[in-house]
């Protein structure tokens, strides 16, 4: 049972009912998704599956505090919830997932989980662990070279703070009180390697030594998520700096549908993380404080499952690009200048 | 028109972009209030501002990594890496990202950065202050390799690399900087990224150059001329990657003989393509084996003065290489 409090968290937080259900919406829409993915892999109609599951109060917590296609996104291959929140669709993903011409990250060039969309600011990405953190600090730079008070949300794993790219762009980040917001979900593995074999110390810790502030937070409560992000995306607007966040998480599925995670994980760990699963949390939030009901619930849910099942049946039916399309479109040729 | 050295001409071409456009800048190590280690940036801070001209942190993967950032908001900047041999760190960046942007996202984001690079064996340089790295850019779809020689190319193909949509990596030989001047037209000639060109025509060898080397060739193919009425066409790629492999094949087929020289190690070099390009676009022209000269397979220039000089090609090199040539 909830505390009864004077005042509700989300009433602290002035998060009214509709904005609370469009973060549930966005958390189970990418659940759903991902849930789909799997059956169609299963199936033998999807080549390779890498999944946000367990990470959904981490990224749609974050993700909902930009302003989609003024602010910019960095994600990392697990963010579909992030990309979903800033308006990518089930659809997208499905595209994606089966390689399809109208995939909009790549067009079937690249495998899932690489996002990517011009009219979103999502900045397109790719495998290489950690790239995307010195990307993004440009791109803050770019905002406060020109004194405009967008901000920039880079994402990534616990293992991509391993490398140097990470630290070379909080350094850089903190050199110059950039608008950049470093999110790390912790999800506890690196493929295999435990995180007491990748991190040492504090990830979150880490900041300030780069001279900005640095939060750890519960990664599976979607409001705690949504208020450090908050502050850190004001604080980045107002021009103060960055802000680390180290969302402390859990990968509920195998690294990967190529991988077996019986090697090297118990299943009792996996099943007390999953009653700390995000979604239901959330959920007994809503329904405990009035804002949902069990039909209610139902209903989003079989709207949203609709919704993934229609998104299915388009990307299933959906055709390839022209072979020629993988020899092509290697250099631009317009925004060239004068 | 004014003379200026090539360092003096890449300087122009920086401040000339930068005046144009506002949103080209300049970022990397000591290129602030220092002006560069070589001084090519020198007082383009004091003109454009601490943001414009920024002195970046010792990173060289932030440097790349950012100038891609950057320029996906809006910038066109111009990154300096200190030295090619400094560029490894970078490399992720610039050939796995800046190159691939735009192909991986279908054409929705592309990277008009330009990586400026100073390479190349200067005496005492040794094996981290000499290096010819140009190869390992030179087999990545996605980038554009251009290595201008004179002040003239190199002033109008910093403006053509600034101006295009894709990233270019833009190498200066540091020994060339102070050699020689030469007129520059006022705002710099044009000069088009993927274009040779032909610095000396000749009718009986022809000479694939770029760099200190081709300064080297040059004076070599007149040495020819005078003293044995051989007359070399000496060409310069000017862009590495993509080549422009119709001016080289061209020189070929009309001279039929095909020195290719440059000091990067031979071994898997952009000589070795231009070579093999040749070799298959112009073999029933050929009169003999296509040659090749280069630094031996050795990590780079030596320290001390007589090591260095048994790295380098050098000019009695070539001109053995030029009369083997012309006994076919
Ligand atoms: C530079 C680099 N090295 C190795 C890999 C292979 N790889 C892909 S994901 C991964 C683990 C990343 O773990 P983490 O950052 O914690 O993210 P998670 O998958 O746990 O969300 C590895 C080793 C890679 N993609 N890039
Ligand atoms: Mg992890």
């Amino acid at each position: 049972m909830a505390m009864k409090q004077t005042r509700s968290r989300h009433e602290a937080l002035a998060l009214g009912a509709e904005e609370l259900l469009k973060i549930y919406r966005h958390m189970l829409s990418a659940r759903r998704t991902d849930e789909r993915m799997w059956i169609l892999n299963r199936q033998g109609k999807a080549a390779f599956v890498v999944s946000c599951q367990g990470q959904e109060a981490a990224q749609v917590g974050a993700a909902y505090n930009l302003r989609p296609g003024h602010d910019y996104a960095y994600p990392y291959y697990r963010d579909a919830g992030i990309v979903m929140t800033l308006g990518m669709t089930a659809r997208d993903q499905l595209l994606s997932l089966m390689g399809k011409g109208e995939d909009p990250n790549s067009g079937g060039r690249q495998m899932p989980g690489h996002f990517s969309s011009r009219e979103l600011n999502i900045v397109t990405a790719s495998a290489p662990i950690g790239v995307q953190f010195p990307q993004a600090a440009g791109t803050a730079l770019a905002f406060k070279m020109r004194k405009e008070d967008g901000v920039v949300l880079a994402s990534g794993g616990e293992a991509s703070t391993s490398g140097g790219d990470w630290h070379e762009a909080m350094n850089f980040a903190g050199v110059h009180d950039l608008p950049v917001v470093f999110l790390v979900q912790n999800n506890v593995y690196s493929i295999s390697t435990p995180e007491p074999l990748q991190v040492a110390g504090s990830i979150a810790a880490r900041a300030e030594g780069y001279g900005f502030p640095g939060v750890a937070v519960d990664g599976n409560d979607v409001l705690a998520v949504y208020e450090v992000a908050r502050g850190a995306v004001e604080r980045a607007r107002r021009g103060e700096g960055p802000t680390l966040i180290e969302a402390k998480t859990y990968r509920l599925t195998g690294h990967s549908s190529d991988d077996d995670d019986r090697r090297y994980r118990e299943r009792e760990e996996i099943e007390e993380w999953r009653l700390k699963d995000p979604i239901p949390r959330f959920e007994r939030y809503l329904l405990e404080n009035g804002v949902l009901d069990e039909e209610g619930r139902d209903e989003i849910d079989g709207k949203v499952k609709a919704e993934v099942k229609e998104a299915s049946d388009y990307a299933e039916n959906a055709p390839f690009a022209e072979s020629g399309f993988a020899l092509e479109g290697v250099y631009a040729v317009v925004g060239g200048k004068r | 028109m004014t003379t200026k050295s090539l360092l003096q001409a890449i300087h122009d071409g920086l401040a000339g972009e930068m005046r144009a456009d506002e949103t080209v800048m300049v970022l990397g190590e000591d290129v602030g209030r220092a002006g560069g280690v070589f001084r090519v940036t020198e007082g383009l801070q004091e003109e454009f501002g601490e943001y414009r001209v920024m002195d970046t942190p010792l990173a060289e993967s932030l440097i790349a990594g950012a100038a891609i950032g950057l320029s996906v908001n809006g910038m066109r900047p111009v990154a300096e890496i200190q030295f090619a041999d400094f560029i490894p760190p970078a490399f992720d960046q610039i050939v796995s990202e800046a190159a691939r942007f735009y192909y991986r996202s279908g054409g929705a984001y592309y990277v008009p950065i330009t990586v400026r690079v100073p390479y190349g064996v200067v005496p005492g340089g040794a094996l981290y202050h000499s290096q010819s790295v140009e190869a390992w850019f030179c087999n990545t779809p996605g980038l554009k390799v251009v290595a201008p020689t004179y002040p003239a190319d190199a002033e109008g193909l910093l403006r053509s690399a600034i101006r295009d949509p894709n990233p270019v990596v833009f190498f200066e030989h540091k020994r060339c900087y102070r050699l020689l001047k030469e007129e520059v037209p006022e705002g710099g000639a044009v000069v088009p990224v993927g274009k040779a060109r032909i610095h000396r025509a000749g009718t009986d060898l022809t000479v694939v150059s770029y760099g200190f080397v081709l300064h080297q060739a040059l004076e070599v193919a007149e040495k020819l001329s005078t003293e044995h009425g051989v007359e070399a066409e000496v060409v310069e790629p000017l862009t590495l990657y993509p080549l422009d492999r119709g001016t080289i094949v061209d020189s070929a087929k009309k001279t039929g003989k095909v020195l290719v020289a440059s000091e990067a190690n031979l071994t898997g070099s952009v000589s070795a393509e231009i070579a093999a390009v040749v070799a298959r676009e112009a073999f029933e022209w050929l009169d003999a084996p296509v040659m090749r000269l280069g630094a031996p397979d050795v990590p780079t220039a030596p320290f001390a003065k007589p090591l260095l000089e048994s790295f380098m090609p050098g000019a009695e090199k070539i001109e053995a290489a030029l009369l083997e040539l012309a006994r076919y």
